[in-house]
């Protein structure tokens, strides 16, 4: 089909067809395509970073947030694998990461070949049970990219999550299937009775698959990968088939989705329809927006982000999904880069050594926005309290402070606080924006 | 035979509500290229307000205003969320209806809390309107056949009898070309965006009552509305009728006459095993049709999907 007939057919053709690309100009995206050379020192300070975390925090429940947030990474970066460097929106990818991770309960609960088994290998048993899947999917699904894609995924993820309360055999029904993880061979006299040693089990398994999907991120297949996303009229007529590329990636990507299933499996030792259905898939576009689609680093970033979030927020307050909703949606409209992109902006000031230029006026403008943002957070609290609390309970506490919120004085203080903080923010912005322009100039020239 | 006729009034019923909601998504769809992941939330807030309304004011005030403030609030969405996310491309788009969709979840839960509201059928439609051997029909089921084909025979007279109805189907194909003869096409757009939501709006309105008016509405028929635009085919306003109407159907059907799985296989000779208990395909010989009533249309999604990728309707080229 000729790209003439493809514009006249295209039912959208008031506003052209964008797409997130990639910019030449970034030394990351510079790299000659096929290259496995890779910048070792980030790798070696995170293997590092992750053997010494469970010293500095020694604590059990912040083992087990650390265990959270390890596998929300691989999953977010095995998702990001489509959408980031792929191009394909999934409204669907938990099933993959949940089949796998129901595979290896099975695996866990088949104790003749179970006790055979070192535990550090059952990630793998999730990992190709979600590639089986992906392969099955991947067949029909990436035929094309953009809404069609995004529709399938996620009609055949309400499909399977579905399918939990009908299939029992495998899905277990409604209490979901539970197995014990210590019924394993003994790995080097580990027998993964703790957290601590589940914790490295992890650790272990997210640096391999990072690294790996770093790696697949080079070859040609990465690399055509991206060159699909952006323009795939034109890889075509370099003589690559979109659809097996994409398939390709899919098919990967359901691989580490299924790793990170099969590690949830060794974790919590329980999985259910929970794993499956679009909520999860819901969160894991979250965490990878909310970190930045355009940067490998992106969903770390945001996996870390998301889960302390969801951890100490959640402890604070009910409305926490309210607060990650809102969040999620502005970072959308008003930063579609993401934290990572956030954080690369900064990349030129640096090089041209003007980043102390910026300090003052970040300070001058953010410190107050954040206490106004603060300070509407405390005044949403309030408008719930008084509207859901039990008649009679008047008390209620905010950032620490206990008052009563069917009194007049704690709003006028937040209403207060928002509107001032928020204004002087205002006022300072055009003092950023100027000093942030500075910054990225060089001297002596314009840009 | 009676009982056909039953289910034929009752699969009509949802097969219409799902069309009041696919007609404004696909509408929008073929206008944009956007699917508004919203959409069904916006089917919710119709809901809601209604009830919010019709405490005050009764029922049928809540029918004729709830809908517009949908409309105004979708038009809002379009000017100053879509619009402004548009700049990035199609799948950001697609990203930013589907947070919009999990933020006014949360905002709904936020300002009506988690339980299902007290929307009720008017007592002026709470009588039986006939019964077919037993079986009684309520009136606010023909009512809400009349209200939905009604709104059918409108849209359809808007947009191929009247001038904005031209000038609609105009910019669907030249947008630029209508936009040279001088018409303000993104007041267009966001004129489709509102009508289309406050469609939805309308839907949530009639529906509320009685499929219950609780924060989980959105996802309860949310996924089913983009599965029929797909199977109609993207962008094919008679595509979303035909399927609404298949699926609406198709599962009243399935959940009225219990068909087993075992009767089916055992009908073509295979003989159910003796050790069932220990099959690994037990479940495959215990499901019946209400069981997979509710993931039918996913499987027909999937199947048109696989045999014909555009849709029953949908142009070959989408």
């Amino acid at each position: 089909m000729s790209q003439i007939e493809q514009a006249k057919n295209e039912p959208k053709g008031a506003r052209p067809k964008e797409q997130i690309t990639t910019d030449p100009s970034d030394a990351a995206q510079r790299m000659r395509a096929g290259s496995m050379i890779i910048p070792v020192t980030p790798w070696v300070i995170a293997a590092v970073l992750l053997v010494l975390m469970p010293f500095i925090f020694t604590d059990n429940s912040a083992i087990t947030i650390m265990n959270q947030m390890s596998i929300t990474i691989i999953f977010a970066l095995a998702y990001n694998m489509l959408l980031g460097q792929g191009g394909m929106l999934s409204f669907g990818h938990a099933v993959y990461a949940g089949v796998g991770g129901f595979f290896c309960m099975h695996v866990m609960n088949w104790s003749d070949f179970f006790a055979g088994l070192p535990l550090p290998l059952l990630p793998l048993f999730g990992g190709l049970a979600g590639m089986s899947l992906a392969l099955v999917v991947g067949s029909f699904s990436t035929r094309s990219a953009g809404t069609v894609f995004a529709m399938i995924s996620l009609g055949i993820g309400e499909l399977i999550a579905a399918c939990s309360v009908i299939i029992v055999a495998f899905f277990g029904g409604e209490e979901g299937v539970s197995g014990n993880r210590t019924y394993a061979q003994p790995f080097f006299g580990v027998e993964f009775l703790q957290q601590i040693d589940v914790y490295y089990l992890i650790a272990f398994w997210l640096i391999l698959s990072a690294l790996l999907m770093y790696l697949f991120s080079r070859t040609p297949v990465g690399r055509m990968a991206n060159a699909v996303r952006d323009n795939p009229e034109r890889a075509e007529f370099l003589g690559y088939s979109a659809r097996w590329v994409r398939y390709y990636s899919f098919v990967a990507s359901g691989f580490f989705a299924g790793i990170a299933g099969g590690l949830f499996a060794i974790n919590y030792e329980i999985l259910t329809e929970e794993n499956l259905n679009t909520a999860s898939s819901g969160v894991i576009l979250l965490v990878t927006f909310l970190g930045g689609v355009g940067f490998f680093f992106g969903p770390i970033i945001g996996a870390i982000a998301f889960t302390l979030l969801q951890t100490v927020l959640s402890l604070q307050t009910e409305l926490w999904a309210f607060y990650a909703g809102v969040l999620f949606v502005a970072t959308v409209m008003f930063f579609p880069g993401g934290l990572a992109g956030l954080l690369m902006m900064h990349v030129p000031v640096f090089r041209l050594g003007k980043a102390r230029l910026l300090i003052i006026p970040y300070l001058k403008t953010l410190l107050p926005a954040a206490i106004g943002l603060l300070g509407l957070a405390g005044l949403v609290e309030l408008v719930f309290h008084y509207r859901h609390a039990a008649t009679g309970d008047n008390e209620m506490t905010v950032f620490w402070t206990t008052f009563d919120s069917h009194n007049i004085l704690p709003w006028v203080v937040l209403i207060a606080i928002a509107g001032i903080g928020l204004g002087i923010a205002k006022k300072t912005a055009p003092s950023l924006l100027e000093a942030w322009n500075e910054a990225t100039t060089p001297d002596g020239g314009t840009r | 035979m009676d009982l056909i006729l039953v289910n034929l009034i009752d699969g009509l019923v949802t097969g219409l509500l799902l069309f009041m909601l696919s007609a404004g998504l696909t509408l929008i769809f073929s206008m944009m290229g956007v699917l508004n992941f919203a959409h069904a939330s916006f089917y919710m807030l119709g809901a809601y307000f209604a009830y919010q309304i019709s405490l005050a004011l009764g029922f049928w005030m809540g029918l004729l205003i709830a809908p517009l403030i949908v409309g105004v609030m979708g038009a809002g969405v379009e000017r100053y969320g879509l619009r402004r996310v548009h700049q990035y491309g199609h799948v950001p788009e697609l990203i930013f209806t589907f947070g919009l969709a999990l933020l006014i979840e949360e905002l709904v839960q936020f300002i009506w809390g988690k339980n299902q509201m007290a929307y009720s059928v008017p007592d002026v439609l709470n009588f039986t309107a006939f019964a077919i051997s037993g079986n009684s029909i309520p009136a606010y089921k023909i009512f809400m056949i009349f209200i939905s084909i009604a709104i059918f025979i409108g849209l359809l007279y808007v947009l191929t009898k009247t001038r904005v109805g031209m000038i609609i189907q105009a910019a669907l194909s030249y947008p630029r070309t209508v936009e040279a003869l001088g018409h303000n096409v993104p007041l267009i757009f966001m004129g489709v965006f509102g009508v289309g939501t406050a469609l939805a709006g309308v839907a949530g309105v009639i529906a509320g009552p009685v499929l219950g008016t609780f924060p989980g509405m959105a996802f309860v028929l949310g996924s089913i509305v983009f599965v029929t635009i797909v199977i109609g085919g993207l962008g094919s306003l008679w595509g979303a009728l035909v399927a609404s109407l298949l699926i609406g159907w198709i599962t009243t059907f399935a959940k009225s006459y219990n068909i087993a799985m075992s009767d089916i296989l055992n009908g073509i000779g295979i003989v159910t095993p003796t050790d069932l208990e220990d099959n690994i395909f037990r479940d495959l010989w215990t499901v019946t049709s209400p069981q997979i009533a509710d993931i039918l249309p996913y499987i027909l999604m999937v199947l048109i999907l696989i045999f014909r990728p555009y849709g029953l309707f949908g142009k070959r080229a989408a």
